[in-house]
């Protein structure tokens, strides 16, 4: 995952918990570029994924296109033109991903490169090999835009839940729940307890916590990046999957 | 940090949208349904041995939460066979609230009723649904949101009345139900200018934001919408008129009660006249007609007989 890009997400606003996007259109200049780096930190990747796949751009013209996106476009007009009571977030940002790639390159010809406060490295080289080794090229954009989505949000609320504890000096429970939930095979919780020397009880309990923190840093996140509360409820219930397949 | 694959994606997904039980008596058995609140899970209560049902927010949020809250004391306090009892009330480890209540096994009433069933038995299930929101209503609460959907039937026949999310609490003479539930407007109550309900079975005034008029007579709309769903293509003219009645746009023009509705659905299924179909001395008789049809018989063939040897004796 990017460094730059997915730290600024990772470590998101714990002083304020604000949303971004209020940060983007009214904040101080350095909360501006916290808040676009986090933005950016949860969408690049679906932006990039949407691209290659639904709009079959080649990979060195759809990463420009993410770059720039969101070092400019994101950055100036388009959040201004945001309206939270009308759309989510999410579907206004694919209709603009999909108005720059529908021009064919000239949009981005006119976005300017470098500066910006979402100018973060972004891995596309990673992103890349995702995509050209995964399916999901049939899917549908709106399928497949979502389910980026929450790839981002999770993959940064993990690296979140990492920092935090290993703070707190609670490595221990991250590692279980890379174990048992984020492992090919789940293990079976006395399987884990032998392993790492403690009871049972100690196994389920310190899952539990680091489930249930990585839910509240989780929202967390998903509140950085809506623009309302109910916005942020219907993108919960999006992102914990209760809308259906 | 490696990207995640499918796989661990949705399992993640799965495993965070459930609830978090550690620490309570209850153990996760399954999805149960799903509401614009939140979702209801299917647990079992481990001290007691027996499946209840968990209706938990989905994101934890202090105006839901509070409709939660509102929704499990009036079910707490509509103590009703038609009503859902609610066993307990509090918070998960994760933050959100929650409530238990009877799992209820059953057909929702829109399943139930495209089974070809015959009308006297839907009706009866009608009058059973009207019986428990007569009996909220005279506790002062009106339901808001009914429709065939929130009405289950259960394996032996059980009706009964679901989702009081959108219930709203009105001050009520005390009756036989009881007295008034013990509370008012809280931070649970939609305000004036919130629409809630479901189109097509929410009252116009519902409809049009008028919280602060929204009374019994909204339920007794949507009850009109419900009764109107379970006739069939070509109803009799007087159930027609019932549900017509009961779905007048104006308040005034309904019935006032939904006890005055379910008398006469209960009347059209005596064969007695219904108030909201007036007759005429020809419509009299041919309903008498029809309610007495093997005396009607007996009679006719009585005349016809009588007719025919008169004829046939006076050549």
């Amino acid at each position: 995952m990017a460094r730059n890009a997915d730290e600024h997400l990772a470590r998101g606003f714990p002083a304020t918990r604000n949303s971004a996007l209020a940060a983007i259109r009214a904040g101080a200049p350095e909360e501006r570029r916290r808040a676009l780096s986090a933005l950016a930190g949860a969408y690049w990747r679906p932006v990039y994924g949407y691209l290659r796949l639904h709009w079959r751009k080649p990979h060195d013209e759809a990463a420009d296109l993410t770059q720039d996106f969101f070092a400019h476009a994101l950055e100036k007009d388009l959040l201004a033109r945001f309206d939270p009571a009308r759309a989510r977030l999410r579907t206004f940002l694919r209709a603009c991903i999909d108005r720059v790639a529908a021009e064919d390159g000239r949009a981005a010809r006119r976005l300017k490169r470098g500066g910006g406060a979402a100018s973060a490295v972004f891995d596309f080289e990673a992103a890349r090999a995702a995509i050209e080794h995964g399916a999901g090229a049939a899917e549908a954009p709106d399928v497949l835009f979502e389910r980026e989505w929450a790839r981002g949000m999770f993959g940064a609320a993990l690296e979140r839940l990492r920092e935090l504890c290993a703070r707190e000096g609670k490595s221990q429970h991250f590692a279980l729940l890379e174990q048992y939930d984020l492992g090919p095979d789940r293990p079976s919780y006395a399987d884990l307890a032998q392993k790492l020397g403690i009871a049972t009880t100690d196994v389920t309990n310190r899952l539990a916590w680091a489930r249930r923190k990585l839910r509240e840093v989780l929202l967390d996140l998903l509140r950085e990046c809506t623009g309302s509360e109910s916005e942020l409820r219907e993108e919960a219930r999006a992102l914990l999957g209760l809308d259906g397949p | 940090m490696t990207r995640l694959d499918d796989l661990t994606l949705a399992r993640l997904r799965h495993t965070m949208r459930e609830p978090d039980l550690s620490g309570t008596r209850y153990r996760l058995e399954g999805m149960a349904g799903a509401g614009g609140m939140g979702t209801v899970y299917a647990v079992l209560d481990t001290e007691l041995g027996r499946r209840v049902a968990l209706k938990v927010l989905d994101v934890q949020d202090p105006e839901v939460e509070a409709r939660l809250r509102q929704e499990a004391q009036v079910l707490a306090q509509l103590e009703h066979p038609g009503i859902v009892p609610v066993h307990d009330v509090g918070r998960l480890g994760d933050g959100r609230a929650f409530y238990t209540m009877k799992l209820v096994q059953g057909e929702r009433l829109d399943r139930y009723a495209a089974r070809d069933l015959s009308l006297p038995s839907l009706l009866r299930v009608f009058l059973r649904i009207a019986e428990a929101v007569a009996f909220a209503h005279a506790r002062g609460v009106v339901h808001r949101d009914l429709k065939p959907q929130n009405v289950m039937i259960g394996p032996f026949g059980e009706v009964l009345v679901l989702d009081w999310g959108l219930a709203k609490v009105l001050a009520a003479p005390a009756g036989p139900a009881g007295p008034p539930l013990p509370w008012r407007r809280g931070k649970g109550q939609t305000g004036e200018g919130a629409v809630l309900g479901t189109p097509g079975f929410m009252a116009p005034e519902q409809e049009a934001g008028e919280s602060a008029t929204v009374d019994a007579r909204a339920d007794v709309f949507s009850l009109g919408a419900l009764l109107q769903s379970l006739l069939p293509a070509r109803p009799a003219a007087p159930l027609q008129a019932i549900a017509r009645k009961a779905l007048s746009p104006r308040p005034e023009d309904r019935y006032a009660t939904v006890a005055e509705m379910a008398a006469d659905v209960d009347r059209f299924l005596e064969g007695a006249p219904v108030s909201a179909y007036p007759e005429d001395f020809l419509r009299k008789a041919l309903r008498v007609l029809s309610r007495h049809r093997v005396a009607a018989g007996i009679l006719a063939a009585y005349v016809v007989g009588r007719g025919l040897i008169l004829l046939f004796t006076h050549r």
